[in-house]
């Protein structure tokens, strides 16, 4: 049995910005991560509907625009609606510190701001999949 | 039949994605799902489009997957891309490019690392062509690893095999001829609004010349995902193959291919699992050593009965 982690990488909304989401994809390919990215301009539907035809254990969202107390939440509460509760969601990005509880609260796990190792996020990952 | 396979055939998405991942991490959980439904499978069109890296096959999936969604069909699609020997990760980033069809209900998208198997596919790939094809699609179209030469394994499964080439290749024609011509069914000269694909074209075309099989030619068809030019020529092109294949009765000997394939795919890694399982292989040697220290036994014997009791 060779059990893998799945991790989709997603932007949501209207954000041309991919570097980072680019830097945290390679870093969790090279921890032996099996990691699927969507593209650009992604909206809520799409991340779940692909969330759920690849069979992903964790959801990564990357947003710099400053939608992401709309579009974060959203993908949570469809994925939440789709039954899919056993998938961990985290989010990256420009967030401000205040925003963070109300994520949180939403069901985003985690938040990581500009400048965190890639290192942490490759760890976080490995401690709280679900499943 | 259990829950997951009856869901599986009413082609409920989660299921269907929940069995690709039990028969990708190789679990034995996967096993009874995957015999109930083999009998609901053998309806699906299966087509393999593979080519050099950075030919267009993931763009030129897109389109050919709208087109057969506009004839109304279920279109299923496994993208494989390389794991790093290294690290054993991989990024899979075929969906990038087929970004309109993830809310389409009709289309399934599947993205799958090669997870160390050579040949351009993953170990994994026959039992998720059974699971689209039970699940109701009418179209699987395989998109393999950009290849170079020889990974060819594609016609072990696919009905139709499309090579993708591109213009200004040049001398990379040659190159491509003794493992990627053989398999062609179909040549895409891919990015045709690209300089230098009258020269591809005749390249092939004079190469095709050489072969001596003249029953039938394999097509060439140049295509344009950026101009949308060739796709609707290339669909008939798969669809007057398709018809061929029945006519000739090669259809069903390809069929006979894949399920020998599979078949010998399923004991190899059943025989992997024992080997690596090395508690079990030492128990099992454990077993002998005795009768062989007491000259009951020789080791050649020994090793035949062991593969005996393997091979049951």
């Amino acid at each position: 049995m060779v059990k893998k982690i799945r991790v989709l990488v997603a932007k949501p909304g209207l954000d041309g910005h991919d570097r980072g989401a680019k830097i945290v994809a390679r870093a969790l390919r090279d921890a032996g991560m099996e990691v699927i990215y969507t593209g650009l301009h992604q909206t809520a539907d799409q991340i779940v509907n692909t969330a759920i035809q690849e069979d992903v254990d964790v959801v990564g969202l990357s947003l710099l625009s400053g939608a992401h107390m709309t579009l974060f939440i959203d993908v949570a509460l469809l994925l939440k609606e789709m039954k899919m509760d056993d998938v961990l969601i985290i989010g990256g990005g420009i967030i401000p510190q205040e925003d963070v509880p109300g994520l949180k609260k939403a069901g985003i796990a985690e938040v990581f701001g500009p400048g965190t190792p890639v290192e942490d996020i490759v760890s976080y990952i490995k401690k709280n999949v679900k499943r | 039949m259990n829950e997951l396979s009856s869901k599986i055939i009413t082609g409920d998405p989660r299921s269907i994605a929940r069995l690709i991942t039990l028969v990708e991490n190789n679990e034995p959980d996967a096993v009874e799902s995957m015999r109930q439904i083999h009998r609901y499978t053998g309806r699906a069109q299966i087509i393999g489009i593979t080519g050099v890296m950075g030919s267009g096959k993931s763009s030129l999936i897109f389109e050919l997957a709208l087109a057969f969604r506009a004839e109304g069909k279920k279109v299923g699609i496994i993208a494989i891309d390389p794991t790093s020997p290294f690290s054993g990760g991989a990024l899979l980033g075929d969906r990038i490019r087929m970004t309109d069809l993830s809310t389409d209900n009709g289309v399934f998208i599947r993205s799958m690392g090669t997870r160390g198997m050579m040949g351009g596919l993953t170990s994994a790939l026959y039992d998720v062509v059974e699971i689209l094809d039970a699940a109701g699609m009418n179209v699987i179209l395989i998109e393999t690893v950009g290849v170079g030469q020889d990974e060819v394994d594609i016609v072990k499964i696919a009905d139709t095999t499309l090579v993708v080439l591109v213009p200004g290749l040049g001398d990379s024609v040659q190159m491509i001829k003794a493992g990627l011509m053989e398999i062609a069914d179909i040549f895409v000269v891919n990015k045709a609004d690209k300089p230098g694909v009258e020269q591809t074209v005749a390249e092939l075309e004079s190469m095709l010349d050489l072969v001596s099989n003249v029953e039938r030619r394999t097509p060439i068809v140049a295509t344009s995902v950026k101009e949308r030019k060739g796709i609707q020529l290339l669909i008939s092109k798969i669809v007057e193959h398709q018809e061929y294949l029945k006519r000739s009765k090669i259809f069903d000997r390809r069929r006979r291919q894949r399920y020998e394939a599979e078949l010998i795919e399923i004991i190899r890694k059943r025989l992997m699992d024992f080997i690596f399982d090395e508690k079990k292989l030492k128990n099992t040697v454990d077993c002998c050593i005795d009768q062989i220290s007491k000259k009951e036994l020789d080791p050649y014997s020994a090793a035949d009965e062991i593969l005996g009791k393997i091979l049951k």
